[in-house]
């Protein structure tokens, strides 16, 4: 078990090198720099001017020399200077992370809360009326747009109770906070919980048919034992792999949630800060998000040796 | 005759809201909330051309003088005074002095002298060392030649030849007085000012603040205790958000005509203005780029438009068909609509000047078997790409194949700028409606805004004599024959001048909607809460 970690923490180095380098690269394979942006909002550019805002960020020099001051910041954590709002990229960053942090912790939960449960139901009660209204509504919420069903929501609360569930301001109790994050989480979590039913609806049919299904039941073990701790225990790890997925995703993922509901996140920024070509950011974003994935990816795969300990590492 | 004229169109602007609004007092308190439609480059005016950092950061600032913020017409008539207590002509008119408000501070407790206004248009015209990253509005002080100071309470601005309409600039929202102590960086994120409303704080992407400043030299002004601006880039988000009360305004000229519609339709209450925003959808040609270089098919383009269509899918018919400057009755300087008929292009008679246009390209090879195809470059903004796709459907009648080529907006001036480009099109906005500003910014051989790069030294000859002449309809008469021959020659044709809605709750008073520009009416003083 310990080779294994060890190998696959060195994976993971490899992994965000890799990545690194190539958003890097990519970034600088895009048209346009931020001088461009720069002088765009001016309604003109100044190539002169230009080129001295080039030489200032640092852009006239080589792309492997940036990489490598990128990278040499990065170790001693110093993340450079914002382009737009020239300020420290760390303090333009950070404060946008527990906003999608608790967006996404609130979508995750909502759609293993529904998902999982709605999922073993419509598997146990297989080609009933409970399971097809399950189905068409785990259907709709794959393919119901988020910012469709963004739009919607806030169009019924405008028109109905005359108030609009968008962040404002700063939340003054994370009770406030819970209820403004609460309705986006839930147009988020649909989509998501209707993906953890489907698997989970697959995954315990095909446990279902199982023999040691049958030997439970003939054991005289109840309903709920053979679903849940027979059924489910086994069905699980599936649905855990998507949940983990659904998680790396919704970090980086919520771009249009983000902007229907107008939440200051980590999505909506790194959106805006591509657009801007504004480098520091988008680089020190994207690794964030990279290595949440990477390391969400190891969490999921530790848990599954606890989840099933059949699964041996050694081997 | 001319100030007869404005007050007369001012009169007729303004009488239904003079008569029909109650006198009431002005209540203090209360934090005004506004919404904004995007994230705004920078805070710092000067750099800027977009009513995106112009609007919320205009109450940071003093002018030298302004256009009166209670008044729908900007005009000569209507500049009041604000750091500046008087101005004077000298007599040879290349002289103007101001008397400086005693005893006004910045926001951080220094002293405002003439050494401040001196800096400004030191760094302006890129004579001081700490000079702005870009100058948009370079070209307006090309004829100063230096900025004197007399004691701490008068400067003298000295030009090199006259120009009445000099002191029209300084009105301007986009010219606002900088301190000296201040470096360019720090007005960018962090700007100080004299102004009713001290900065607070510029979260991107989320949020903007303002507060009181309670040392305002202007005494019991502003009314309000601040304004918070709150950045929501989804329209339809925003929009319903104004409809559910959340904020008091929407940005200034955000509301098109179709949403126009849907607030009237959901939030009766609101008070909706349409008025022209000063904002043209224009053809951009490169003379450069063959076969556009020759002059016959950029003609036989114009003569392709047909503007009456452009506003009626546009804007329901609401829009102005015009030429450069901004057409009557709001707009000073525009031509009458039969004036403007008789320029090449702007025949009300589509079918004649298309079959015009027709002959014009059959007689260099070209017919409905063997169009000429083109690329039609515009920004991807759904404003730019909207009017692109009706020119393409236009120019299709006179054998010209376009086919939309949709440029991310970020890199939309980098690409035009490098002539990157055959047929374009592009949204120009003007901030005051004087024939300087709009012209030498964009039709002058020297402007670094002269996007297409036209350049035509009789029109340059014309624009310099009309703005040394201090007699109105003789100007106006110059002013009206070079738009001729911007016409003649195509330089940027306009197809049409927005017109634009902004909205406010009922409780929202002293805010007037200004009629000739969309850049100077956000200085937010006089306005207050009736809560």
């Amino acid at each position: 078990m310990g080779a294994y970690i060890v190998r696959r923490l060195l994976l993971m180095l490899v992994t965000l090198i890799g990545m690194s380098i190539l958003i890097f690269v990519m970034l600088r394979l895009v048209p346009g720099n931020i001088t461009d942006i720069i002088f765009d909002s001016a309604g003109f550019v100044n190539p002169a001017q230009k080129k001295k805002i080039e030489r200032q960020l640092g852009l006239d020099q080589p792309i492997a020399v940036q990489y490598v001051n990128w990278i040499g910041g990065l170790m001693r954590g110093d993340l450079g200077y914002a382009y737009v709002s020239e300020k420290p990229a760390i303090e333009e960053i950070v404060p946008r992370i527990p906003v999608t942090a608790k967006l996404a912790a609130l979508a995750l939960i909502f759609s293993t809360l529904f998902g999982v449960p709605l999922g073993v139901l419509s598997a146990v009660r297989q080609n009933t009326w409970l399971d097809y209204v399950l189905r068409v509504f785990s259907l709709s919420g794959l393919s119901l747009p988020a910012f469709w069903l963004g739009l919607l929501i806030l169009m019924a609360c405008v028109h109905w109770f005359g108030w609009i569930p968008i962040y404002r301001s700063t939340p003054e109790s994370p009770w406030q906070e819970l209820a403004l994050l609460c309705i986006p989480a839930a147009a988020v979590g649909f989509r998501s919980s209707a993906l953890v039913m489907r698997l989970t609806r697959s995954s315990m049919l095909e446990v279902l048919r199982q023999d040691y299904i049958r030997t439970a039941r003939a054991k005289g073990a109840s309903e709920t034992a053979v679903n849940y701790d027979h059924a489910l225990r086994n069905a699980v790890l599936p649905v855990v792999t998507i949940i983990g997925i659904e998680a790396a995703f919704l970090i980086g993922g919520l771009i249009v949630t983000e902007t229907v509901f107008n939440i200051p996140g980590v999505a909506r920024f790194l959106v805006e800060a591509i657009r801007w070509r504004d480098y520091p950011i988008v680089q020190n974003l994207v690794m964030f998000i990279a290595i949440i994935v990477v390391f969400v990816n190891f969490a999921i795969d530790m848990m599954y040796a606890v989840l099933d300990p059949r699964i041996k590492y050694e081997e | 005759m001319r100030s007869k004229l404005a007050f007369a169109v001012a009169l007729s602007i303004a009488a239904p809201g003079l008569v029909a609004t109650p006198v009431l007092a002005q209540k203090q308190g209360g934090t005004l909330r506004v919404y904004h439609r995007d994230n705004l480059p920078s805070g710092s005016i000067h750099e800027e051309a977009t009513i995106s950092t112009v609007q919320p950061f205009m109450g940071v600032f003093n002018n030298l003088v302004l256009f009166d913020q209670q008044k729908p017409l900007n005009t000569p008539e209507t500049i009041m005074p604000d750091l500046a207590d008087s101005w004077a002509w000298d007599a040879t008119k290349t002289k103007l002095t101001f008397k400086l408000h005693p005893g006004v501070k910045w926001h951080d407790g220094k002293p405002f002298t003439a050494k401040d206004v001196q800096c400004t248009w030191n760094k302006l015209t890129g004579k001081d060392p700490d000079d702005f990253r870009k100058n948009p509005r370079a070209i307006w002080w090309q004829n100063l030649k230096e900025v004197t100071v007399d004691g701490d309470l008068e400067a003298t601005f000295v030009l090199n030849r006259p120009q009445p309409s000099f002191l029209s600039m300084f009105a301007s929202g986009y010219t606002p007085v900088y301190p000296c102590h201040v470096s360019t960086k720090d007005m960018r994120t962090n700007p100080i000012g004299t102004g009713p409303f001290k900065f607070v704080e510029l979260k991107r992407g989320d949020s903007v603040k303002f507060v009181r400043n309670p040392d305002y030299w202007k005494k019991g002004k502003p009314y309000l205790d601040g304004i918070d601006w709150k950045v929501i880039e989804n329209r339809s988000t925003r929009v319903l958000a104004f409809v559910a009360g959340e904020f008091d305004m929407t940005f200034g000229t955000d509301i098109t005509i179709p949403l126009l519609k849907d607030i009237n339709a959901q939030a009766p209450q609101a008070v909706c203005e349409l008025a022209p925003s000063y904002v043209s959808i224009n053809l951009i040609i490169n003379p450069k780029a063959a076969p556009f270089n020759d002059p016959t098919i950029r003609k036989a383009m114009a003569l392709a438009l047909d503007r009456k269509t452009f506003i009626d899918i546009l804007s329901n018919g609401k829009d102005d068909i015009s030429g450069v400057m901004l057409p009557p009755p709001e707009g000073v300087w525009g031509m009458p609509p039969e004036m403007l008929a008789a320029l090449p292009g702007y025949s009300t008679d589509i079918e004649k000047s298309r079959a015009e246009a027709r002959k014009i390209m059959e007689g260099l090879g070209y017919s409905e078997s063997k169009v000429l195809k083109v690329k039609v470059a515009t920004r991807n903004i759904s404003v730019y790409r909207d009017p692109a796709v009706i020119l393409i459907d236009q120019l299709k009648k006179v054998y010209i194949d376009g086919e939309l080529e949709v440029v991310d907006t970020s890199i939309w001036h980098a690409k035009v700028t490098r002539g990157d480009y055959s047929v374009g099109l592009n949204l120009t906005g003007v901030s005051v409606d004087d024939p300087d500003v709009n012209l030498y910014e964009n039709y002058s051989c020297n402007s670094e805004r002269n996007l297409t790069q036209y350049c035509n030294k009789d029109v340059d000859a014309l624009i310099d004599k009309q703005s040394q002449e201090t007699d109105f309809d003789k100007r106006k008469k110059i002013v009206w024959e070079i738009e001729r021959k911007l016409a003649e020659d195509l330089a940027r044709p306009i197809i049409n001048y927005q017109r634009l809605a902004t909205c406010w709750q009922p409780q929202v008073k002293g805010f007037v909607l200004h009629r000739n520009s969309i850049y100077n009416n956000w200085r937010y003083e006089d306005v207050w809460l009736d809560k």
